[in-house]
C-alpha cells in the first residue's frame, strides 16, 4: 500500500486514473496524500499544537519576559533583570503566602489521601444503594468550587454560623469560634474545605484501583492469619501504590496552584495572612496592576511544579520500561 | 469471605460511611435550606432561643424569583453553558485527532510531542493568567466569550488527548487494517471505523471537559469585565455581593441553580464521568 504505483514519477497520478487498477484507483488523489504517516500525523497534530503553542507556550515565554520587566497596566515596561524576583523574595507577605501554600498543600493532601483511602475501602464493599452512594460522593468534586465554597463561607459566618450554633448547643463551646476572622483558623478552614472538595477524587480513583485487585489475594492472606490491618498494609497498599502516586501528583499540583477557594473563603485576609501564591499574584498583578511583579510571583510556583512533574515523568518512564 | 461480627460491621462500616455521607452532602443541604428560608429567619443571632437552623416552617421562593428577575443570572447561565459546550467541542476535536496520531502513527518526535502535551496537562492556569490576560488584550478578545472558548482548551486538550490516546490504544489494530485492505484510506479508516468505536471514550472526555469548563474561575474572572458577559461563578462572586453585604438567600439560590446543570449532566453520565476521571490520571 505504501507505494501503489510502480515507478511512480511525475505524472503518475494522471496515468493511474487511466489504467484499470480496481484497488488503487478508488483512493482519491486528495486522500492519497494522507497515506503518508508523517504528513497525516502533522495534519492531525496541527490543531492541538497550534492551540497549546499560542495559549500555553507563548504566554509562558511572555510571562518570563514580564517578570523581568517593570510592566504595569497601561505602561510598557523596560528590562529590569531580576529586580522583581528580589523584591518579591524580600516581601514578608509573599513569604507568608509561600509558607501558607506549602502548609495548605501538605496538610490538605495528607487529609485527602487518608480520608479518600478510607472512603474507597468502604465503597469497595457490597451494600445496598452502593451506586447511589458512590455517585453522590462525587458531588463536591463536580459542583463549581466557587459556589460550594460560598456554602462553606456561610457556614463559617462570624454571626450566623451553623457550626457555632451546633457546637454551642451540644455544649462543646461556650463562645463562638473565630473561623475566618483569624489567620490560622482561616487557613485551617481552607484546608477543611479543600479536603471536602478533593477527597472524592481520591476515593473514586483509588476505588478504581482497588477493584483491579484480585480478591483471592485477600482470601489467601486471611487464611494465613492476617488481620484486616495487615491485609491492607501487606496486600492492598503495595498494589495501590502506583495509582496513589499519580493521584497525589495531580492533587499536589492543583492544591499548590489553588486560587478560587481562598479567593472566595477569605480573600487572603484577615490582614493578608491567608494568601496563597496564586491569590497574592492576582492581588499584585491584576488588582494592583503591577504585571511584572505579579508574573514574578506566579513563576515562584515553577520550581515546585517542575519537581513534581519531573517525578511523575520519571515514574511513567519506569512503568514503560518495565 | 472474611466473616465479621455484627457490632464490628457497625463500628467499621455503617457508622463511618454514614459520617462520610453526612459530611459530604451537608453543605448542599445547607445551600438548599438557606435558599428557601425567609430573610427574617436567616439573620437571627446564633444564640436566639427560637433559632432552628436545620429546617424552616416558612419556605419561600423569593430568593429564586429575585435572582431570576432582578439580576442577570439567566444570562450568566447561558454564557457558561455556551462557553463550556464550545470549548469542549474544540477540545474534543483537537484531542481526537492528536490522540489518534500519538496512539497509531509513527513519525519523528512522536515521543517528545506526547511528553510535552502531557507536561502542558500539568501546567496550572494560575501560572499563566497574567501574561495570558495581556495576550488576550492584544488579540482584541478581552471581554468576549472567545477569550474563554479559546483558552479553556489549554487545560482540556491535553486531558482529552491523553484520555483518547489511551482509548485508541485499546482498539485492536486489525480492525483498521481490515478496512484498509477493503480499500479505505488511512484517514477514512480513522473517521469511519475507529472514531465510532471510540464513542464511549469521546463521551467520557466530553463530560469531564464540560464539568471542568463549567467549574473554571480564574480566567473568567480576569478576562471578562461587563456583568452581562460573565459566567455563573464569576457573576455570583462579583455581582451578587453588593459592596460588603452578602445576600445569603440569593447567593445560595444562585449557587444551587449554578450547580444544577452540571450535576444533571453528571447524573445522566455517572459511569462515563468516572471513566473520564480515573482515565485522567492513568498513564
Amino acid at each position: 500500500m505504501k507505494n501503489p504505483i510502480a515507478g511512480g514519477a511525475g505524472g503518475a497520478a494522471g496515468v493511474e486514473v487511466a489504467l484499470p487498477h480496481p484497488r488503487t484507483s478508488r483512493v482519491q488523489p486528495r486522500t492519497r496524500v494522507l497515506e503518508s504517516e508523517r504528513l497525516l500525523a502533522a495534519l492531525l497534530l496541527a490543531p492541538a499544537v497550534l492551540l497549546l503553542g499560542t495559549f500555553i507556550a507563548y504566554p509562558f515565554v511572555m510571562g518570563v519576559w514580564l517578570s523581568l520587566s517593570s510592566t504595569t497596566v497601561g505602561t510598557a515596561g523596560t528590562f529590569v533583570g531580576l529586580k522583581n524576583f528580589e523584591k518579591v523574595w524580600n516581601d514578608s507577605i509573599f513569604r507568608e503566602a509561600f509558607q501558607n501554600t506549602a502548609i495548605y498543600t501538605g496538610l490538605a493532601t495528607l487529609f485527602k489521601l487518608s480520608l479518600g483511602m478510607w472512603l474507597a475501602l468502604l465503597l469497595n464493599r457490597h451494600f445496598r444503594g452502593k451506586r447511589l452512594v458512590r455517585a453522590s460522593m462525587l458531588l463536591p468534586f463536580i459542583v463549581p468550587t466557587v459556589l460550594s465554597t460560598y456554602a462553606w463561607r456561610w457556614m463559617f459566618d462570624p454571626t450566623f454560623s451553623v457550626l457555632n450554633w451546633t457546637l454551642y448547643k451540644l455544649g462543646f463551646i461556650a463562645d463562638k469560634l473565630p473561623f475566618l476572622s483569624d489567620g490560622v483558623w482561616g487557613l485551617g478552614c481552607a484546608i477543611v474545605v479543600n479536603t471536602w472538595r478533593g477527597m472524592p477524587f481520591f476515593a473514586i480513583t483509588l476505588l478504581a484501583g482497588l477493584q483491579t485487585i484480585n480478591p483471592d489475594l485477600h482470601e489467601a492472606a486471611s487464611l494465613d492469619g492476617a488481620n484486616a490491618w495487615e491485609r491492607f498494609w501487606y496486600v492492598t497498599w503495595p498494589l495501590l501504590k502506583p495509582v496513589t502516586l499519580v493521584v497525589v501528583v495531580f492533587s499536589v499540583i492543583q492544591t499548590f496552584s489553588d486560587f478560587q477557594l481562598i479567593y472566595v473563603l477569605t480573600g487572603g485576609g484577615p490582614a493578608n495572612s491567608t494568601h496563597l501564591i496564586a491569590t497574592y499574584a492576582y492581588q499584585i498583578g491584576v488588582a494592583t496592576g503591577l504585571l511584572g511583579e505579579g508574573a514574578a510571583i506566579s513563576l515562584f510556583m515553577l520550581p515546585v511544579l517542575f519537581i513534581v512533574v519531573w517525578l511523575q515523568l520519571r515514574y511513567l518512564r519506569r512503568l514503560e520500561g518495565a | 469471605m472474611v466473616i465479621e461480627r455484627r457490632w464490628k460491621k457497625w463500628v467499621f462500616f455503617y457508622i463511618p460511611l454514614t459520617l462520610f455521607i453526612i459530611g459530604t452532602l451537608f453543605p448542599f443541604y445547607w445551600m438548599f435550606i438557606t435558599s428557601i428560608r425567609p430573610d427574617a429567619e436567616l439573620y437571627r443571632s446564633w444564640r436566639a432561643v427560637n433559632n432552628a437552623p436545620f429546617w424552616t416552617l416558612h419556605p419561600t421562593l423569593d430568593h429564586f424569583q429575585d435572582l431570576m428577575a432582578k439580576t442577570t443570572f439567566p444570562t450568566w447561565l447561558w454564557n457558561t453553558f455556551f462557553i463550556a459546550v464550545a470549548s469542549t467541542l474544540i477540545s474534543l476535536f483537537c484531542g481526537l485527532l492528536a490522540g489518534y496520531a500519538l496512539a497509531r502513527l509513527r513519525f519523528p518526535l512522536a515521543g517528545t510531542l506526547g511528553t510535552s502535551i502531557f507536561v502542558t496537562y500539568l501546567v496550572p492556569p494560575t501560572l499563566l493568567f497574567i501574561p495570558l490576560a495581556d495576550i488576550i488584550r492584544n488579540f482584541q478578545l478581552g471581554n468576549t466569550p472567545w477569550a474563554l472558548i479559546l483558552t479553556y482548551p489549554t487545560f482540556l486538550v491535553p486531558f482529552c488527548t491523553w484520555l483518547l490516546m489511551g482509548y485508541f490504544k485499546t482498539i485492536p489494530r486489525e480492525l483498521e487494517e481490515c478496512a484498509r485492505i477493503d480499500g479505505a484510506s488511512r484517514f477514512g479508516a480513522m473517521v469511519r471505523i475507529i472514531f465510532p468505536i471510540a464513542v464511549p471514550g469521546i463521551l467520557s472526555a466530553g463530560i469531564f471537559a464540560f464539568t471542568l469548563s463549567w467549574n473554571e474561575f480564574i480566567y473568567a474572572l480576569v478576562f471578562l469585565s461587563s456583568p452581562e458577559r460573565k459566567t455563573v461563578p464569576v457573576g455570583v462572586v462579583s455581582e451578587l455581593i453588593r459592596g460588603d453585604i452578602y445576600f445569603w438567600g440569593q447567593l445560595m439560590a444562585g449557587a444551587l441553580l449554578g450547580s444544577v446543570p452540571v450535576a444533571l449532566v453528571y447524573s445522566f453520565f455517572v459511569e462515563y464521568y468516572v471513566t473520564g476521571l480515573t482515565g485522567s490520571v492513568k498513564g
